[in-house]
């Protein structure tokens, strides 16, 4: 490793990843690292299961959950992020993020864009639920769906339609059909009072279908949030049933396959390869030093995890993996699904996501279920965080409980050239996740990704 | 026999063209037939040969010095578009279309991705002949494949180099015994003069399953590719005449 690059990228976590690749295409020398000997960083995907019951220190799985070491693969998710040296790596440490891509959102533009879709195939996501009120509904989208929702009375429902009916024809760069609304300057809140709307449909439309985690956004300016409806609407328009998907074999393809494209463009890659420094010359990363031995570089780019003196936690977050042996009650038997509960239908200030994901996605042995409930930590009891979550799963044949610190970077990276990620945060898609890779490449390239450097579109079109 | 470079007319993409291909004309043949897509990798040591194999298969072009894969792999020095190469076999009934993957450079340093492996449906571990180590390593690939890979994976184990066969220091007999032991095909091949090597993919072609579905791999055609149109439901990515 004792060459010169342009850019080192410590970590395999999906957003590493992706950053690799952009660099790679656009022509920067790179080498990417990490310390263990997998992709996707912290936690990746975690096959066979023995190491996932081993890893939370639970007696080995009986033949139930199915034989072989490819039994149940819990393939779900993504890493976790625990600021501890490697030498120090210890159980426990990963787990895994539940998270779904929208159909119409950036990760799939990205992937699309890049050609690294040619790798992955992926399933739509059969269902999308709120609870409300005690039970959980099918989240409406539109129009049509909402006048035969359970979710509201009549009059609601058509009170609610029209709200809808405005987000549909509403386009940002068409000041006519804002009726008189400025979505930059009005809140949410005053787009809620013109359709005279009650709290019930605040909630579904504001958490459900705009997919938010608190409430703050109500004081927000309204553009944000009907861009967020937009796209799960355009989302679930794109393969029908619901606007995510997820892909086949589980998250951790998507590391993968981006880590493959920096390859194609001449990235290189070790695994299982320590960091032991980075290397700082007068407040800039000059390289990385593993051992002995010292790659130097003009750049840093990394997950929390390689820099815990340059990051601060900022909160955690509470995740729960359950194993099922059956679809999640009243949902006709979805073979996966999201199911959403708004923070204030069970009096919290963050929503408690639940995502399922099944045999039918090649993450788990046949029959089998695994059910991620989730959320961001607001008290010293956080199990009891996600019960109402828990309690909607029917039972559970085993669960795997992990809470995690969530990092912010303390610098934009432009002083020292250390690039870092945040972790990745409690909502139910990659949205967030994208915009912070697309931030980072800006502040790192200096200018945004040019997607015309792609020129292997990686199809075979000879 | 014959093998012959995809038609343009016919090398769409491959999620496109497994779900059209079920009564495809072929290009130079024009009778009515099967085709079959499969996922081939190729694994082995650094510099044993296994890019200049699939350049003597796909283009029929040899490269005395070509450079390591790092920094220039197969795929940008054969096309400047491609994630992998495609190359077609005919047998009587079916015409086979090899997807053949590249590593890319990542085995260089153990970083390979289980992404790599998976689907594949047939594979070429490749040594030199004039390198025990190499041969030792192609073993430990062939183990790496056996676990990691689809249980019903075709594996071809390819000892290339044989046009210098006076530097050999892994004996045919030996690698014959190795490969039957562990129900591989095997051949030595030469990159350089073109010995077996549209023969070692020939064999691949025949023992591979035409008549499952998918073969049990990649998903078995369960999931969907994206593209930027409509929704784009991939057929199977095994063989495809439903």
């Amino acid at each position: 490793m004792d060459e010169e690059y342009d850019a080192i990228v410590l970590g395999t976590g999906l957003k590493e990843c992706i950053l690799s690749g952009l660099l790679s295409v656009s022509g920067k020398k790179v080498l990417h690292i990490d310390r263990n000997k997998y992709y996707g960083a912290e936690s990746a995907s975690i096959t066979p299961l023995e190491e996932m019951f081993e890893k939370f220190g639970l007696p080995k799985p009986d033949e139930s959950y199915g034989r072989g070491s490819r039994a149940v693969t819990v393939a779900v998710g993504y890493r976790a992020v625990q600021c501890r040296p490697h030498r120090r790596r210890g159980t426990g440490t990963s787990i895994l993020i539940p998270k779904f891509l929208m159909a119409n959102g950036q990760l799939v533009k990205l992937l699309i864009h890049t050609g690294v879709t040619r790798y992955l195939e992926f399933k739509s996501v059969e269902g999308s639920y709120v609870f409300k009120g005690g039970k959980i509904s099918k989240v409406p989208a539109d129009e049509r769906e909402a006048l035969s929702s359970d979710l509201m009375g009549l009059f609601e429902k058509r009170r609610f339609r029209n709200l809808l009916a405005y987000i549909q024809d509403f386009k940002e760069d068409d000041p006519t059909t804002w009726k008189g609304l400025d979505p930059k300057a009005t809140p949410m809140s005053a787009l809620f009072e013109k359709f005279g709307v009650d709290k019930n449909t605040i909630d579904v439309t504001g958490h459900a279908l705009a997919l938010h985690r608190d409430d703050e956004y109500i004081a927000q300016p309204m553009g944000t949030t009907i861009a967020r409806i937009k796209l799960y609407s355009e989302s679930l328009a794109r393969y029908g049933k619901s606007p995510f998907l997820y892909p086949m074999y589980g998250l951790g393809e998507l590391p993968q396959g981006f880590a493959r494209l920096a390859a194609i463009y001449g990235g290189t890659y070790m695994l299982d390869k320590p960091v032991d420094e980075i290397v700082v010359e007068n407040g800039r990363a000059v390289g990385v030093r593993s051992g002995t031995e010292v790659a130097k570089c003009k750049q840093v780019y990394c997950d929390p995890t390689y820099v815990p003196d340059r990051v601060t936690k900022s909160g955690r977050v509470v995740r729960c993996i359950c194993l099922l042996d059956h679809p999640i009650p009243n949902t006709k038997d979805a073979l996966s699904t999201q199911i959403i509960i708004p923070q204030k239908q069970v009096g919290r200030n963050s929503d408690i996501y639940i995502s399922l994901v099944s045999y039918t996605h090649q993450v788990a042995a046949k029959g089998w279920f695994v059910a991620m409930v989730s959320t961001t930590v607001e008290t010293d009891n956080p199990e009891a965080e996600i019960k109402p979550g828990l309690e909607l799963l029917g039972p559970i044949k085993q669960k795997f409980l992990t809470v995690n610190d969530h990092f912010v970077p303390n610098e934009d990276g432009t002083e020292s050239q250390v690039f870092i990620s945040s972790s990745y945060d409690a909502t139910s898609h990659f949205e967030t996740t994208c915009l912070d890779v697309l931030d980072i490449f800006r502040r790192g390239f200096g200018c945004d990704f040019d997607f015309s450097k792609v020129t292997h579109t990686l199809e075979d079109d000879q | 026999m014959c093998s012959s470079r995809a038609q343009p007319g016919l090398a769409v993409s491959g999620a496109a063209m497994a779900s059209r291909a079920g009564s495809a004309q072929r290009p130079n043949g024009g009778q009515q037939g099967k085709i079959c897509q499969f996922k081939l990798v190729l694994l082995g040591e650094s510099a044993v040969g296994k890019s200049s194999l699939v350049l003597r298969f796909v283009k029929g072009q040899f490269h005395e010095f070509q450079e390591s894969t790092i920094g220039a792999p197969l795929t940008q020095l054969l096309s400047p578009t491609a994630a992998f190469l495609t190359q077609t076999v005919c047998l009587d009934e079916t015409t086979v279309k090899f997807e053949i993957w590249d590593t890319a450079g990542q085995e260089r340093y153990h970083s390979l991705a289980p992404m790599y492996y998976r689907g594949a449906q047939a594979a070429i571990v490749v040594y030199d002949i004039q390198s025990q180590d190499t041969f030792a390593r192609a073993k430990t690939w062939v183990k790496e494949l056996q676990r990691q890979a689809s249980p019903n994976i075709v594996i071809a184990l390819a000892g290339n180099k044989a046009d210098l066969a006076n530097k050999r220091m892994v004996e045919y007999e030996e690698a014959q015994a190795y490969a039957e032991d562990n129900g591989l095909l095997f051949m030595e091949t030469s990159a350089k003069t073109a010995m077996n090597v549209n023969e070692i993919f020939l064999a691949i072609a025949k023992k591979l399953p035409k008549s499952e579905p998918g073969g049990g791999a990649a998903g078995a055609g369960s999931g969907r590719t994206l593209s930027d149109g409509d929704g784009d439901p991939r057929a199977s990515a095994g063989c495809c005449n439903k």
